[in-house]
């Protein structure tokens, strides 16, 4: 046998980390991605006719408490159904001895690849809504995701947006709203990983970042105020990189104050945060920025623009007969 | 503390350690030939690999260690093996290694570290394709097999890598026996590289520390 050459060695050991997908509907068809614990594949679901997201522990994390992780990613999954949260499908060990489960699979782009585009101020924003919506929902059911970052959004080719990867998920936290007999029982908790630093630097909160075994949903708020942050100056949108235009200013403090040091000092629910967007949104001010009278007159001439240019207009119309009448 | 199969661990390691010897130490084919093959025997015989201890070091880097101890040693002595010795439990082709060596000769001043590496996953992977042939052709699979290799071992070394529809049309199969075949011997050449590694190993920590290694980099 000649020696294998290097380019070989790469695909054999793609080949190796292949799940066996022998024994269940589904058929292997490409890798996506991988992560840490474990890599997304895209699979044929032979039953439904579909394809899927099958993510599995890659060989060289396969220990009995990463596939308890996996597992509990996916009961964490099953019970979040939200249209804003990645559903997933199907859940068990393979013939080779690995734990996996499936999801939808969601034909589009991260949203750091998304916010390349320049999208307008409009659209991040209501991208940035249907984070919240998600966010609110699962902290309503006592789940704190603890890896909120733009690579585990995905934004779909018709605007759908969707929060992946709950593999660090702390289960069992107080829930933020009175809901809990609504959405029913909160998922199970226990590997939650309390005490170990989990998240990404840049958008981890302080508490997380010590690893503080009580964080809480205010740390999620936390990564939503360095997402929101983000998409603010990313580029195609302010002035130039890193600066945020004047009339965006009070977007820029609702992201500051989510971004809080002290958990106390932030919005305390994802809610609190949403209402402020809308507030933005619909022209009024906004909790987190205290206005200058210019500021203020610019707003209200901003959202009652129509009216005013009425009255504008009927006052000059006024003046100009004035002027034209005889004597 | 699992029994490290010893067969496996010379089949793995000869021709990575010729291969260390010669880029290393500097050495012509003869020298290292011998220096490998007594350096099994000796270790055999005097047990020199029972001595590892997984809180200290790595074992490839413990064996790297032993080998250098083994040629520093040789030197020292200034006196060379007896020739013709061969350590019969694997056959080792010198020459074929020796012609390896020549046409991938690493550069004077890359890591040792590095390719040392690559020459252990190299031999792993090729270990448990001989195993598969083996497996293969003794189950009447050979179909399977020739597929395998045609499509993931040869196929990848190719810039034409042939698509599954080619490889019906070439071996006379519809396209979904391509792809059951191939799964087949897929699956059972990750038992083989998984099965090699265990028998490499001493433990489970030691076990997942070389799965990390051979396949922790996978191709994205």
């Amino acid at each position: 046998m000649t020696p294998l050459r290097d380019d070989a060695i790469a695909r054999l050991r793609a080949v190796a980390e292949q799940p066996d997908l022998s024994a269940t509907r589904y058929e292997l068809r490409e890798l996506l991605g991988r992560g840490g614990m474990g890599a997304v594949f895209a699979a044929f679901d032979r039953e439904l006719g579909r394809t899927v997201a099958l993510k599995v522990i890659s060989t060289a994390a396969e220990t009995p408490a990463n596939a308890a992780r996996l597992r509990r990613e996916a009961q964490i999954l099953g019970h979040l159904e939200h249209p804003n949260i990645i559903p997933v499908h199907d859940v068990g060990i393979l013939s080779d001895g690995r734990s996996f489960y499936t999801m939808k699979l969601v034909q589009g782009r991260r949203l750091d690849e998304h916010l390349q585009e320049g999208l307008v101020i409009a659209g991040r924003l209501q991208i940035f809504e249907r984070i919240c919506d998600a966010l609110a929902f699962a902290h309503a059911r006592g789940v704190v995701h603890r890896d909120l970052k733009p690579a585990n959004i995905m934004v779909g080719p018709f605007g759908e947006v969707l929060v992946l990867d709950w593999g660090v998920a702390k289960t069992g936290i107080e829930p933020t709203h009175q809901t809990e007999k609504r959405f029913g029982p909160v998922p199970p908790s226990g590997l939650s990983g309390a005490g170990s630093i989990v998240g990404t630097v840049g958008f981890m909160s302080p508490e997380q970042a010590v690893g503080d075994p009580d964080v809480d949903a205010r740390s999620d708020i936390h990564a939503l105020g360095a997402m929101l942050r983000l998409m603010l100056e990313s580029p195609g949108h302010g002035d130039e990189r890193g600066q945020v235009p004047r009339r965006q200013r009070p977007l820029a403090a609702i992201a500051d104050r989510a971004l809080s040091t002290l958990p106390e000092a932030r919005y305390q629910t994802v809610l609190e945060l949403a209402e402020d967007l809308v507030r933005f949104r619909d022209g009024l001010p906004v909790q987190a920025y205290r206005e200058n009278l210019l500021e203020r007159f610019m707003r209200i001439s901003a959202r009652y623009k129509l009216p005013l240019a009425l009255i504008v207009g009927y006052m000059l119309m006024r003046l100009l007969l004035l002027l034209m009448a005889p004597g | 503390m699992r029994e490290r199969a010893f067969g496996t661990l010379v089949a793995i390691y000869w021709k990575p350690l010729y291969k260390y010897i010669r880029f290393r130490w500097n050495l012509g084919h003869e020298d290292g030939e011998d220096l490998t093959q007594e350096f099994f025997r000796l270790a055999f015989e005097k047990a020199w690999l029972s001595r590892y201890d997984p809180a200290l070091a790595r074992f490839r880097t413990f064996v790297r260690t032993c080998v250098d101890r083994h040629v520093s040693n040789w030197r020292r002595a200034e006196r060379r093996t007896k020739r013709g010795g061969a350590f019969a439990m694997v056959s080792m082709d010198f020459d074929l290694a020796a012609r390896e060596f020549q046409d991938g000769a690493p550069a004077p001043d890359c890591d040792v570290e590095a390719v040392f590496q690559a020459e252990w996953v190299r031999a792993v992977f090729e270990l448990a394709i001989a195993r598969l042939r083996v497996e293969c052709e003794a189950s009447g699979k050979e179909q399977p097999f020739a597929l395998f290799m045609r499509h993931d071992v040869e196929g990848g070394q190719r810039d034409d890598r042939p698509s599954y529809g080619d490889l019906a049309r070439e071996f006379s199969l519809p396209q979904t026996q391509v792809n059951n075949f191939l799964a087949l011997a897929r699956r059972r050449f990750r038992h083989h590289v998984l099965a090699a590694l265990a028998e490499l190993t001493g433990n489970q920590e030691e076990y997942a520390e070389a799965v990390r290694d051979l396949l922790g980099t996978a191709a994205r």
